[in-house]
């Protein structure tokens, strides 16, 4: 149903679908139409021009109905472009399943035959095949399936490759299913989509390359009209009577153009990659649209980053996902602040409003203002935003390959980054980057500083990304998750280079994570988030040793720690809400075992005393 | 107690051999005689990072991968002879994926998923296989309405409960869980944990639990082995192979773990890595990373020798 609208939704593809609609209809209805038998010859009535008397468009050299012609011609074509079609989907797909499925030497032997196939020149092999069968229009359309096997046969191959080694595949092995059942029920239905794809993009140029066999007098033999011989006939009169040409050409071209658009809009609207919006280019800056006046900013020197009351929204057709609903930060010079939360709590969406990072579209951030130094960033110039970027403000992210270039040496994307903010010749960047590179702890920095990133190990990517992060000197460092896909004894390693930096430069930082472990050892203070707003603030120590939150108490609770020994945790029940349907009151309050009637109406503010503040009516007791 | 799954010199090579023209292909050791014995209801966890070869130890134990050495022995068959043949396995031992997503084909609904062990492990008919799928989702604490959504429609923890129901669907003796609840929140963590100690507890089940988490093997299981490059180092009971350590290499994960209330502690030591995989060091792959490494460490892989009270070590200087 979606699939449907999306394309309706695409106004060249949907053109192009009626278009094409119209045209079958019309071929299908050709027998119940009133018209003249197409391969009657009346010499008298030869070459009559469009729109006389009897014959709307004209007749041929034979004096034969073109209307007719090019009705049972277009009828004729369309089958045998379709049926070529399918039979090259079929023959193709089958050899691509079991040659990525099976893999090794059967894979090795068909792609070789199918290369072969695809070293000749496809019109001189549909010429050869239609030479060794014979012209007729049912060799012409062998000669076009079979020159279009490799095409499938190769996509389908790809597909079924990534699809044989994904784990689901596995999973039926285990469920006790092998071989053809498993091609059948298990590969085949993720295949479908991509035939279906392959099929709707490739079918105009079959009905093409039929029409040339026919056109060469290879395809359908007289009288038999199809597009491509109507064509053939017709060119020996182009000057004299241009009609007889012009009406199969302008018929090819609508079929053609039509099923392409269609093809096109099938293929977007099917292809996940397409339909997720990777060909929306998001801004160079976050939408802001805020709801409300700009609270004002305080007086005094204040904290490095104060955050007021953000809001950032993603607006996704008729649905509005709050990720961040009023989040209030503040970081003094030289802090480091541990931001924790589950998945979905709106911690790395609040990291990446802060420099509006947040894809827009769809990310819009409705209220609020981040000031760093002062400054509102939400306010900002594009351009004053970018000269903070990077220098002032820097991030370190979670994956060091994806945020890497692959094709740059690493020394090289330092040296890009310092110049990207000063004017520095480049062998001093140069010499700087290597230096940031010795500061992490790279054995052998200006040897490595040569490497590209796919050449160097997880825990020294992730080094590499905090040089980048640290090399143009920044104020604030927000880091986002940067050891969650590391190993322990290589996570130490990197927590400890950060702790080490950022007492020896007095750096600000803004540390993301989901584990008390590590925000006990690295944060001085801590945040904790859910469903979008912190629920509890406070000095780490004091937070983790005495939780006034329900949320954080019983977060703390469920996680294990080394040396309790083997044990049964105190699970939450539940999940969190979603973020488009948030309850009312407390979002955590299902999940909550203390939840009464007030926590489910109104809004709770988040209120203390010192640096400790909760957001609950029934908070837990401190011990004395 | 009887066995469970015993497992004799397991080994797992990959690549190697000759080329067409002769030359030698690099080879990977992935797991390198592995001996290892599960008692019957007894939880066994295997620690260990990245590449140090559980994945590959866990998918030769479920019968998805080829061992190039050793034997495998479940429930006092050995299963040497079908290896290759996923089904046989499939009925004395299954395995849960560590992404509970990815191991749901996207276009099967749950029902569909739940039904093709019933059909082709148990040979089930259609309304046994009805009774069955009901007694499943009632054993993970899942609705009956779920089993005709598609599995984009759940969240990681429900999807990590489909995949435990499937494992189970066969009635198999053990399970085999690769990083379970390593994809998903800690909240949602504990609640995969208990169910999986519950569901051992009433079927009488045996675990393999592999996992990076220290802490998590550690509150689940009975016994942890720990694996270093290919090669198990350490084993011991859960209660103090973290506690008191025999081989360094354990040490060094259990002091690197994150913890509350204690202060970071840098690695000792330049190299943090592993060796290379396609040039392996001759003798301990820990030397090179190890403070109490000496010349005999360099020269052969010292073989795990037992240390009394059911502790074993495969370390010549063990702390």
């Amino acid at each position: 149903m979606t699939t449907l609208r999306l394309i309706w939704r695409n106004r060249l593809a949907a053109f192009g679908g009626i278009v094409l609609c119209a045209v079958v209809v019309v071929a299908l209805l050709a027998p119940l139409l009133p018209l003249p038998d197409p391969d009657l010859t009346a010499p008298a009535e030869r070459l009559k021009p469009p729109f006389s008397a009897g014959a709307l468009l004209g007749t041929d050299h034979l004096g034969r109905d073109l209307l007719s012609r090019l009705i049972w011609g277009t009828r004729l074509s369309l089958a045998v472009g379709i049926a070529a079609a399918v039979i090259a989907a079929a023959i193709g797909s089958t050899i691509g399943i079991i040659a990525g499925f099976r893999g090794g030497r059967i894979d090795n032997l068909l792609m070789r035959g199918i290369d072969m196939l695809m070293a000749f020149p496809y019109i001189l092999l549909a010429l050869a095949i239609v030479a060794v069968l014979g012209p007729g229009l049912v060799n012409a359309l062998y000669a076009v399936a079979a020159v279009n096997v490799p095409f499938f046969a190769r996509n389908i191959r790809g597909v079924t490759v990534g699809l044989a080694h994904r784990e689901f595949v596995d999973a039926a092995r285990l469920s006790g299913k092998s071989g053809a059942r498993l091609v059948f029920t298990e590969i085949l239905p993720n295949v479908l989509p991509v035939i279906v794809i392959a099929m709707s993009t490739t079918i105009g140029w079959m009905i093409l390359e039929t029409a040339g066999l026919s056109f060469l007098g290879l395809g359908s033999q007289p009288p038999q009209a199809d597009l491509g011989s109507m064509l053939g006939e017709g060119r020996k009169l182009l000057i004299t009577a241009p009609h007889a040409s012009i009406v199969p050409g302008v018929m090819i071209f609508l079929i053609v153009m039509s099923v392409n658009l269609l093809g096109d809009g099938v293929r977007d609207a099917l292809d996940p990659r397409l339909r997720s919006g990777a060909l929306s280019r998001p801004a160079a800056a976050t939408e802001v649209r805020r709801k409300a006046a700009t609270p004002a900013a305080g007086a005094g020197a204040g904290p490095l980053l104060a955050v007021e009351g953000l809001e950032t929204e993603f607006q996704v057709g008729a649905r509005v996902y709050r990720a961040v609903g009023g989040v209030d930060l503040a970081i003094a010079p030289g802090e480091c602040l541990g931001l924790i939360g589950e998945s979905g709590s709106g911690k790395s969406v609040t990291a990446l409003s802060l420099l509006r990072l947040v894809a827009s579209p769809p990310g819009v951030i409705t209220a609020g203002a981040v000031r760093i130094g002062g400054e509102d960033t939400l306010a900002m110039k594009p351009e004053a935003l970018r000269r903070i970027r990077g220098a002032r403000v820097s991030y370190i992210f979670q994956d060091p390959l994806g945020t890497l270039h692959p094709l740059l040496r690493v020394g090289d994307q330092l040296v890009e980054a310092i110049r990207a903010h000063a004017p520095v010749p480049r062998r001093a960047a140069w010499a700087r980057a290597v230096a940031m590179l010795e500061r992490v702890q790279i054995p052998n920095a200006a040897a490595r500083a040569r490497s590209y990133p796919h050449e160097l190990s997880g825990g020294m990517r992730q080094r590499v990304g905090i040089a980048l992060a640290l090399v143009n000197d920044p104020e604030l460092v927000i880091a986002d998750e940067p050891t969650t896909a590391l190993d322990v004894t290589v996570q130490a390693g990197i927590l400890a280079i950060l702790d080490g930096l950022r007492r020896e430069r007095g750096l600000s930082l803004l540390f993301i994570t989901h584990d008390f472990g590590v925000v006990s050892q690295l944060c001085d203070r801590v945040a904790v988030m859910y469903a979008g707003r912190i629920v509890e603030t406070g000095p780490t120590a004091e937070v983790l040793a005495a939780p006034r939150h329900p949320y954080t108490r019983r977060l703390i609770a469920c996680v294990p720690e080394i040396g309790a020994g083997r044990r049964r945790l105190e699970a939450i029940p539940g999940l969190p809400p979603p973020v488009d349907a948030l309850p009312e009151g407390c979002a955590f309050a299902p999940r909550c075992d203390k939840a009464a009637e007030r926590c489910r109406t109104g809004q709770i503010a988040l209120e203390g005393s010192g640096d400790r503040a909760v957001r609950c009516l029934f908070p837990e007791e401190v011990p004395a | 107690m009887s066995a469970a799954l015993q497992v004799e010199g397991l080994s797992k090579t990959f690549g190697g051999g000759r080329s067409l023209l002769g030359r030698a292909r690099p080879a990977v050791h992935a797991v390198e005689d592995v001996s290892l014995r599960v008692a019957r209801g007894e939880t066994l966890g295997i620690v260990g990072e990245s590449g140090c070869g559980k994945s590959t130890l866990a998918r030769m134990l479920v019968g998805l991968s080829l061992p190039t050495a050793g034997r495998i022995e479940i429930a006092g068959r050995d299963l040497s002879e079908q290896i290759g043949d996923p089904a046989a396995f499939g009925r004395l031992i299954q395995y849960v994926f560590q992404d509970p997503i990815a191991s749901l084909n996207p276009r099967k609904t749950i029902r569909q998923i739940l039904e093709a062990p019933l059909r082709h492990l148990a040979g089930l008919d259609a309304p046994g296989r009805r009774a069955r799928i009901s007694e499943l989702l009632d054993a993970v604490n899942l609705r009956a309405e779920f089993l005709d959504r598609y599995p984009h429609e759940f969240s990681g923890g429900q999807a990590q409960r489909i995949g435990i129901a499937r494992a189970l669907a066969a009635e198999p003796r053990i399970l085999v869980l690769d990083e379970p609840v390593s994809a998903l929140d800690v909240s949602v963590q504990a609640q995969v944990l208990n169910l999986l100690a519950d569901l051992r507890a009433r079927l009488d089940l045996t675990y393999l639990f592999i996992s990076h988490d220290l802490a998590v093997v550690e509150a689940v299981s009975e016994r942890i082995a720990v694996l270093y490059f290919g090669r198990l180092v350490e084993t011991g009971p859960a209660a103090e192979i973290f506690a008191r350590p025999r081989h360094p290499y354990t040490a060094l994960l259990a002091a690197s773990a994150p913890q509350v209330g204690r202060p970071l502690s840098p690695p000792a030591g330049e190299a943090q890595e592993l060796p290379d995989p396609y040039a392996p060091p001759p003798g301990c792959a820990f030397a090179a990373r190890c403070p109490r490494a000496e010349a005999d460490c360099r020269a052969a892989p010292p073989p795990l020798r037992p240390m009394g009270g059911g502790r074993a070590a495969a370390c010549l200087h063990p702390l």
